[in-house]
């Protein structure tokens, strides 16, 4: 059974339809990424999950029971705010205390809850210092102690990494996975970052204009995005239109001058899309002549000018020499790293 | 010009502040040292101030207790307003930071704005108001069943305190007001998502954070109602005298120019240093969080 | 969407009727018809309204303020935009206590300022005479004008000012065509703010007002002090809607939160 659960969750503002027949099962345990631009819906279904807003539609399900039913501030979740939200006014260990000292829990075993907090995030020593005295990383750091002090039966994070530099994130998202996976805490994270969403999850949620896209792991989204807008937002991709023709025996799928097998199912004009570190120069294939040529140290990036329209393919820099600018060249392809789906 | 760019920098700003400067201090600087020297001169019905230095002004004012009495009237006015503002204002100006955008845009209007309406039309509406013992706020309190008999507003430090409340009302909300717009707009949901019900989240998470504006705009009020002129002199009328109305009588009714001057300058030093004082103690109390 | 309770907002709903209801009820005795001090309930009236015209005082007391508000904000501007532009602009030494001497007219209680430009001005042969109050108002209106121009010059772009002196610009040029017309926005309502500030002063005016200058608050402050009766409500009526109005050019012009924020620092 799923541990939280969403079913066709919809919120309307007014006239406006901002998140629409959202539903998810999570499983106990899993780290599932809310994945889009920002607007498409991501930040408000946590906050309806959060219960800081209340859905229009459906129903939010943890461990069976109704949770729109219960106060949000009995619902036992944490919570990481883009901002932090820390009480600026206490100290660290006074604002992980905070949630404890709301459960009444005896100051013994606070002050012993706190200190083993603080640790976990790295921050032993640092029990009496005021949040604006502290870095942003730590300040993070702090937030996620207060949200995972309270033994949180779900860890919400909303764009917890974002007000961090690009070196600084990367260092918490491996420190955010490790502590996740020891404590094993059920966690959604909200991110317009689709690395820091790969990195992470289990599984990713693609949003888009308040409707989910696709839910997969994060290898199945980009390799094989169900729609274009997932395949442009994970990452460069190329899209050509392609043709199957079942009238040739066997069926064949046809872009310019590059073909293969056809895959069972769809036929007539389809979209395919290859990532362009997967596609390579060869003899036969799609023509194509080289516009750009351009050196990105561990790898090359080419513009090209193709039958099918402009590509982009990435070639590691493996030593070998590399076509140059104006070549006339041939673009090919596994049709297993290729996906297929119908004209929008 | 052999100048270069840095020495032209160098006396670039001087050159423009040199005007603003001489004005100031041939202006202001000057006529406040010479109503301090003043405050030493003495002074006869008969034979005007005479420019000599004597401690005649300094000695009555301590001495007499019509002073003593005076000044507390002042300052106990000037507390019992800046209390009233903060206890009324600091949850008002919450309230207000709760609205909905446009309800907000226009009680922020309807409450700021009377900080640029003349002191003196705002008082005599107040004036109005408590009108003898059978004015309109007695009458609506005892329509009410609030009180028995009228209550007497004219002419006492009540009326005093409520239409000085009513005219410092604005800095204390804005003082607030500002200090709310510093909070992160999440702290309460973040506070709600540990358990924190209403209450608590006002008593450990708003109010903490708001200290620092009620107290800026207490100093404010404060000061601003310890020399507060046109409202103590027409609810307090001639009986009931603050420092201001004092030194105002002495000057213009009296002719004891000395005698007010000293009193001016006793009034200007106590708000000099209570002012600076408190700021100082919250800028120390308040350094270790919001800096 | 308001999260206020109905605890709340009872609480707002007296608060704001209390705020309002002084000014409301000088407006509202200004239209009676009757010749006392009353409510107008049978029918309004305009007859105080026409009286003041037979009170030369007030008409004349209305002139002073005008003009002494219009020219001691015009000329604290003359002083107060460049020494803006060198606040903002420049890091010297003294710049501090430069820019607290410049806003220090608030913090001085104005009675204490009405005493000693009386004193000062007396001892200079100048007591009572118009030129006295204008230089009085413009040390008062001062901070006023200054903040707002501050503000302007903390906000502009100086690379406009380089590319400008890089195509040719300069001095008195540079100034006129590209740095006031980028701070005028700021300067203009600095002028608005500062002419209201004037405009309301009776605290320190009281003291420098002689018959012949008394502005329009210390005319009516003295009318005040001998008797109460319906003209000096349709006076402050009058007074009333001259500051709303100018409080909604500003607000059109500059917004009305950040000239307020402005104000409600005055004790720092």
């Amino acid at each position: 059974m799923a541990y939280l659960e969403l079913e066709g969750v919809a919120k309307q503002f007014g006239a406006q339809t901002v998140v629409d027949d959202f539903s998810l099962a999570v499983g106990k345990g899993e780290f599932i990424s809310f994945l889009g631009p920002s607007g498409c819906g991501k930040t408000t279904t946590l906050q309806m999950i959060a219960g800081f807003l209340d859905p229009t539609r459906g129903a939010i399900r943890l461990e069976g029971k109704d949770l729109t039913a219960i106060h949000p501030a009995k619902r036992g979740l944490g919570i990481v705010f883009q901002s932090y939200a820390l009480f600026p006014h206490m100290t660290a260990a006074e604002n992980v205390a905070f949630g404890l000292e709301m459960r009444n829990v005896p100051r013994g075993e606070r002050t012993e809850r706190v200190r083993a907090a603080l640790a976990m995030v790295g921050l032993a020593g640092y029990e009496e210092r005021h949040p604006r005295r502290m870095s942003g990383g730590q300040q993070q750091r702090v937030a996620l102690a207060r949200a995972l002090v309270i033994k949180p039966s779900v860890l919400l994070l909303d764009e917890p990494l974002s007000n961090l530099d690009a070196k600084l994130r990367e260092e918490m998202q491996i420190e955010l996975r490790q502590i996740q996976r020891t404590i094993g805490t059920t966690t959604v994270l909200v991110t317009h970052d689709q690395n820091e969403a790969m990195s992470l999850s289990d599984r990713i949620v693609v949003m888009s204009q308040g409707r989910i896209e696709q839910i997969g792991t994060p290898q199945e989204t980009y390799e094989k995005p169900a729609s274009a807008f997932v395949s442009q937002f994970l990452g460069k991709t190329n899209d050509f239109a392609a043709t199957i023709d079942r009238t040739s025996a066997p069926a064949r799928l046809i872009a310019g001058s590059w073909s293969a097998p056809a895959p069972a199912g769809r036929s007539g004009p389809v979209t395919i899309s290859i990532r362009p570190e997967r596609i390579d120069f060869g003899d036969a294939g799609l023509s194509a002549k080289i516009v750009t040529r351009i050196f990105q140290g561990n790898h090359w990036l080419f513009q090209c000018d193709s039958e099918c329209g402009p590509a982009t393919v990435i070639r590691q820099n493996d030593g070998r020499s590399q076509p140059v600018e104006g070549e006339a060249i041939h673009l090919t392809w596994r049709p297993e790293d290729m996906g297929v789906r119908g004209v929008a | 010009m052999s100048a270069s760019a840095e020495e032209r920098n160098a006396r670039t700003p001087w050159a423009l502040t040199a005007p603003a400067l001489m004005l100031f201090v041939g202006v202001l600087l000057i006529p406040l040292a010479m109503t301090v020297m003043l405050s030493f001169h003495d002074w006869g019905q008969y034979k005007g101030i005479e420019p000599v230095f004597i401690l005649k002004n300094w000695h009555e004012i301590v001495t007499d207790p019509y002073y003593a009495e005076m000044f507390g009237r002042t300052f106990r006015i000037a507390i019992l307003t800046t209390l009233l503002t903060a206890v009324l204002g600091a949850p008002e100006a919450y309230i207000l930071n709760r609205m909905g955008g446009r309800w907000k845009s226009v009680f922020l209007l309807v409450i700021l704005g009377p900080l640029l309406i003349s002191v003196v039309a705002r008082t005599l509406g107040w004036a109005l108001l408590f009108g003898g013992n059978n004015g309109l706020v007695n009458k609506l309190l005892m329509s009410a069943g609030l009180i028995r008999a009228p209550i007497p507003f004219m002419f006492t430090e009540t009326g005093m305190v409520i239409a000085l409340a009513h005219v410092m009302m604005p800095f204390m909300v804005l003082s607030v007001w500002a200090a709310l717009q510093r909070l992160d707009p999440q702290i309460e949901n973040a506070a709600m998502s540990l358990g924190a019900g209403p209450v608590t989240i006002i008593r450990r998470i708003i109010m903490p954070q708001i200290m620092p504006g009620v107290l800026s705009g207490a100093i404010i009020v404060f000061s601003l109602s310890a020399s507060a002129f046109a409202t103590p002199a027409i609810i307090g009328g001639r009986r009931l005298k603050v420092a201001a109305t004092l030194a105002y009588d002495e000057f213009l009714n009296t002719l004891d120019w000395p005698l007010g001057a000293a009193v001016a300058t006793l009034l200007l030093a106590a708000l000099v240093l209570i002012v600076v004082g408190s700021n100082a103690l919250i800028e120390r109390r308040y350094a270790e969080v919001f800096r | 969407m308001s999260r206020n309770g109905p605890l709340a907002l009872i609480f707002h709903t007296i608060f704001v009727i209390v705020m309002v209801a002084p000014i409301l009820v000088v407006c509202l005795v200004a239209f009676t018809p009757e010749g006392f001090l009353s409510l107008p309930t049978n029918g309004f009236s305009l007859r105080w309204f026409r009286a003041i015209a037979n009170y030369p005082e007030f008409v004349h007391a209305f002139w002073v303020s005008l003009g002494l508000g219009a020219l001691s904000s015009f000329v604290a501007l003359l002083f107060a935009v460049p020494a803006a532009l060198a606040i903002a602009r420049y890091r010297f030494r003294g710049r501090d206590a430069l820019a607290a001497l410049f806003l220090s007219p608030l913090m001085i209680p104005h009675v204490v300022l009405g005493i000693a430009f009386l004193r000062f001005f007396t001892s200079a042969g100048l007591g009572g005479s118009f030129a006295a109050l204008i230089i009085a108002h413009v040390i008062i209106v001062f901070p006023f004008a200054l903040r707002l121009t501050l503000a302007a010059a903390t906000g502009m772009d100086l690379s406009v000012e380089m590319a400008a002196v890089s195509l040719g610009a300069g001095g008195w040029t540079l100034f006129r065509r590209v740095t006031l017309p980028l701070i005028l926005p700021g300067v203009i309502s600095g002028w608005a703010l500062a002419f209201i500030q004037s405009f309301d002063d009776l605290t320190m005016t009281v003291f420098l007002a002689a018959p012949g200058t008394e502005t329009l608050p210390v005319r009516m402050f003295l009318y005040i002090q001998d008797n109460i009766d319906p003209l000096v409500t349709s006076v402050s009526a009058c007074v009333i809607a001259i500051t709303m109005t100018a409080l909604i050019l500003l607000d059109r012009f500059y917004g009305l939160d950040r000239v307020l924020a402005g104000k409600g620092d005055t004790g720092r």
